[in-house]
């Protein structure tokens, strides 16, 4: 079977369900392409995610389920995987589990590719995403800020994952 | 993600874009996109499957070395012995969000609304 058409599906499910209105995916007719101007293995590698990523026990930006802007945010990649849980509802919950940080947030899998050389190194930081409700606040205001923190951190290649 | 993968692409920084649902991040367009034919979660591999992870993390990696210009490159795996999730998805047997993530969207949503409305967003 070929691949799901979610553009379609979901356009089927929220009109059965009422929302007149549908979503309008972002659309372009180029895509920005860069090169990769020196060898992986001298490249740092940043990582960007859906996956709405909190720490166990401590306080942050994931507390206020309320906030309706929702800004990037960033984590140590350093933080101990037991301690990093996923608080995404978005996803097939029928069929998979987000309960291995790695199939969505590869840090560990990252981390062997830099032991063998492949890559440099991992970020000290990574970057959380929401997915928001306007394209214009991604473009304009999340997606400057996860730029401006990679420069900050030297991030010669970006690794993104969309859960 | 597919705007913040193009705007760090638009600005110098190469990007592979781990994914599962094809028609979503190629509507939008990015440069390199490792797509993987499973449910909605696991981009990079199914849970505890470290062979698998690592196999799918490395075709993104080879892509930021190989491509000369927008490429996808769909996984080899599957994700069972059938594919009925295919089916079953955004279904009114399977609601995609549950009851309470859906009143956390909806509020979020008139919250949201309310800050256009005053010109904060």
């Amino acid at each position: 079977m070929d691949y799901v058409r979610y553009i379609d599906k979901t356009r089927e499910y929220y009109a059965g369900e009422g929302y007149a209105k549908p979503y309008h995916w972002a659309h372009f007719d180029s895509i920005p392409f860069t090169s990769l101007t020196k060898p992986l293995g001298r490249c740092r590698v940043g990582l960007v995610t859906t996956s709405e990523m909190a720490v166990l026990e401590e306080p942050g930006p994931w507390d206020d389920e309320a906030d309706a802007t929702r800004d990037v945010y960033a984590l140590p990649t350093s933080t101990p995987t037991e301690k990093l849980y996923t608080r995404k509802e978005a996803f097939d919950r029928y069929e998979t589990t987000l309960d291995d940080v790695e199939s969505y947030l590869p840090i560990a899998r990252l981390r062997e590719y830099a032991d063998q050389g492949r890559i440099r190194d991992l970020a000290p930081r990574f970057q959380v995403i929401y997915s928001q409700y306007s394209q214009r606040k991604t473009m304009t205001v999340d997606a400057p800020e996860i730029l401006r923190q990679m420069r900050e951190d030297g991030v010669d290649v970006a690794v993104l994952t969309a859960v | 993600m597919a705007l913040a993968a193009r705007h760090l692409e638009a600005n110098g920084i190469p990007t592979v874009v781990y994914g599962c649902a094809r028609d979503i991040v190629e509507h939008c367009g990015v440069a390199r996109f490792v797509f993987s034919d499973f449910p909605l979660g696991n981009p990079t591999g199914k849970p505890w499957d470290v062979p698998m992870q690592r196999a799918i993390v490395g075709l993104g990696l080879d892509l930021l070395e190989s491509a000369r210009a927008p490429i996808t490159v769909t996984t080899p795996h599957r994700w069972g012995p059938d594919e009925a999730w295919k089916v079953k998805c955004f279904t009114k047997e399977r609601p995609f969000l549950s009851v309470d993530a859906t009143e956390k969207w909806h509020r979020r949503k008139a919250a949201y609304r309310g800050l256009k409305t005053e010109g904060k967003v």
